[in-house]
């Protein structure tokens, strides 16, 4: 039975709309780079400035890239430690809940799909997080699948409060809200906000997003500039990469992060390079494009043009790919995670969003990053 | 598509601000059009009774005028110079500057803010003279700034871009023109300010001061335009000859 | 009366555009403060000066 489907363009109700041109920028720059527009020059071009152009960024995204992957990774070194030294961030996942209301086909949380679902109680939620905190962990983040109906914005917000109780910082990745609802959740003591726009393609974006409210293309596209006006302190961007061009959609999100931080320059800006694995009920879901080889380039590519924001090495990559781009590019690796909700000291209250390729635990991820000569680090921030 | 300068919706073809003090009247016209500048800074004064020799009349006709509030010390007065230059009906365009140091003539970033602000509202196309810093730029611009111009040196010290890299990064972060003001000696200075990307140099001592004025004029002006072309034409590779390490570091890719 | 710091004596009733056309000020190219306020050029005919007053007549000169 064919559904009438909604205009992912159009706001939804009680969706708030911003004054922005940030939209508009991203498309326009996105709908001109043509990637194999470029040369080898362009790319040494590149290599050679102190400051990349919007340009310069492209060619590095290009194929013309390709064979000069070792030398933006000797590049980005030097960029790495001249803006972070050699400290590497530690921090862990909680999965608060897996209720999801979006279907989109590329998710394990996908309402359509079969899998059990469930939400911490509040007092689920403090066992699970006295227990990540007894490994030493200082930085959280607390994620939820996308329903509103489920896991309401309180019901979030307790979960922070109890958060800041063991952790001194607390980001959050869950479905997009109004900036008074940033807002509040700053208030219960949130720091960061994650939220991927998985594709700037639009049209692509419609078609994996059959229904629900992610389907919104521009409330999703501005969560990050609502979070800023609700005083959140830093944003995260990122795309999933393979579910489209991933170079066109690499070159979108370093320039929304781009037009971020140029328009809230107090903000602090993150990227995540999540690509796409296998996930229950789906497990020949198509491979894609992004080798390890293509997923390095982006975030090489991340790293040169914005060489002061932070990356985020996903435990969907094994360890021996973690463990090489950190301090290389990333500045931010999880230990200890459980993707299904709870899991770290109860069992799971509900099944995984994607299976991890990365099991390690909090001491062992400490000693890899002490091996490669580099400093793990609990806490960046103090709360005043 | 020509490349143009454009301030408070005017469009200019040269890049060349020219300052007109510090050398006589008569050979203002020269200097103007050797150097083929299309604004020239004036300042306000006292007049004299009895008629005396007035600037007006050796600037070229299509020339935009742009006083600036030199004499100020607050934003309050400098927003009283410029509204009573704008009584002359010479142009809404001003160059703010506001200095209370007399040792070293630095601009006032924190009144330059407020006296942008209020002109700004009024009217006026400001182009306010600062200390570059990134924050105070940003503030000028939020503050309806229709340029900024960051000083490359001390007034008249001639001793060229100084603050280079903060420069630079005005030029990186501000959506307005960034134009040189004040510290360019040598065309070669302003020619290397033009490489950067900065809009457009203004000067004014190091013109002044040479032996032969309008020609010095000349040499700013083709300095200006050679550093522009060299922007627009995208700067070579400058070959680093540093050591590299010996062990590949992407030699762990899989798949 | 004080122009541009100097006593002067303005005797009878005068506008501002008499008191200027009176001592050679060349009424185009300059603008007038008078008691600190912006006096607008349309009003210089209606505007009378008295002993009191304290005025600024300034025009452009070469600047930087």
């Amino acid at each position: 039975m064919a559904m009438k489907r909604t205009d992912p363009m159009v706001y939804q109700k009680g969706m708030e709309i911003i004054a922005s041109d940030i939209l508009d920028k991203v498309l326009k720059h996105v709908d001109n780079y043509d990637y194999l527009n470029y040369s080898q020059s362009d790319v040494k071009q590149a290599l050679s400035k102190e400051h990349l152009s919007l340009e310069d960024y492209g060619a590095l995204l290009s194929p013309a890239a390709t064979p000069y992957l070792e030398e933006m990774a000797k590049k980005a070194v030097v960029e790495t430690r001249k803006h972070f030294g050699n400290s590497i961030c530690l921090f862990t996942p909680l999965y608060i809940a897996n209720y999801c209301e979006n279907n989109c086909v590329y998710c394990g949380f996908n309402c359509k799909n079969k899998i059990r679902r469930g939400k911490l109680s509040i007092d689920e939620m403090e066992v699970e997080l006295k227990a990540i905190a007894k490994t030493g962990l200082k930085e959280i983040l607390i994620l939820t699948g996308e329903s509103r109906h489920h896991s309401g914005v309180e019901y979030i917000g307790e979960g922070i409060k109890l958060a800041t109780k063991y952790f001194s910082t607390v980001g959050i990745e869950i479905y997009p809200l109004n900036s008074d609802e940033y807002a509040y959740l700053r208030k219960c003591g949130a720091d960061f906000v994650s939220v991927y726009q998985e594709t700037y393609n639009s049209i692509k974006y419609e078609q994996v997003h059959l229904s629900g409210s992610k389907r919104v293309f521009p409330y999703r596209f501005y969560s990050q500039e609502r979070a800023l006006i609700g005083g959140m302190r830093g944003v995260s961007f990122g795309a999933l990469l393979g579910l489209d061009d991933f170079r066109k959609d690499a070159y979108a999100t370093g320039l929304h992060a781009y037009f971020m931080q140029q328009k809230y320059p107090h903000a602090e800006i993150g990227f995540s390079t999540p690509r796409l694995r296998p996930f229950i009920n789906n497990a020949d879901n198509n491979p894609n494009d992004v080798h390890e080889k293509q997923l390095l380039q982006v975030m090489l590519a991340y790293r040169l043009f914005m060489p002061y924001a932070g990356i985020t090495i996903s435990t969907r990559e094994r360890a021996g790919f973690r463990d090489h781009v950190i301090g290389m590019v990333a500045t931010k690796i999880s230990a200890g995670v459980s993707v299904g909700v709870g899991g770290h000291e109860q069992d799971e209250k509900g099944d995984e969003q994607f299976e991890i390729s990365d099991p390690r635990s909090v001491p062992e991820v400490h000693q890899m990053i002490l091996d490669r000569g580099l400093q793990p680090v609990y806490s960046d921030y103090i709360r005043v | 598509m020509t490349d143009q300068l454009v301030i408070g919706g005017q469009r200019f073809n040269s890049r060349f601000i020219l300052g007109s003090g510090k050398f006589s009247l008569e050979i203002v016209q020269a200097v103007v059009e050797n150097g083929g500048a299309e604004i020239v800074t004036l300042a306000l004064r006292r007049a004299n009774q009895g008629g005396e020799e007035n600037i007006l009349e050796y600037i070229p006709e299509n020339i935009t005028l742009l006083p600036n509030t030199s004499g100020a010390r607050t934003a309050e007065e400098a927003v009283k110079i410029a509204r009573l230059a704008r009584e002359i009906n010479c142009g809404n365009f001003v160059k703010v500057e506001v200095i209370k140091d007399s040792k070293y003539l630095f601009p006032d970033n924190y009144e330059t803010v407020k006296a942008t602000e209020i002109l700004a509202k009024d009217g006026f196309v400001v182009m306010p003279y600062m200390y570059p810093d990134l924050n105070v730029a940003r503030d000028l611009v939020s503050a309806g700034a229709a340029a900024v111009m960051p000083l490359a040196s001390p007034i008249g010290s001639n001793k060229g871009l100084s603050t280079k890299d903060f420069i630079q990064i005005l030029v990186d972060e501000i959506a307005v023109p960034i134009i040189v003001d004040a510290g360019i000696g040598r065309p070669s200075q302003a020619c290397e300010a033009m490489e950067m990307g900065v809009a457009a140099v203004m000067c004014n001592t190091a013109v002044a001061t040479a032996k032969n004025i309008p020609l010095m004029a000349k040499a700013f002006g083709q300095a200006i335009e050679s550093g522009r072309n060299a922007y627009l034409a995208g700067l070579g590779r400058v070959l680093n000859q540093a050591a590299e390490a010996s062990s590949p570091l992407t030699g762990f890719l899989e798949d | 009366m004080r122009v541009n710091g100097k006593e002067m004596t303005l005797g009878n009733n005068q506008s501002l555009l008499q008191f200027l056309a009176a001592n050679q000020f060349d009424v185009v190219t300059l603008a007038v403060a008078r008691n600190g306020e912006i006096v607008p050029k349309p009003t210089y005919d209606s505007v009378m000066l008295c002993e009191e007053d304290t005025l600024e007549v300034v025009r452009f000169v070469g600047g930087g």
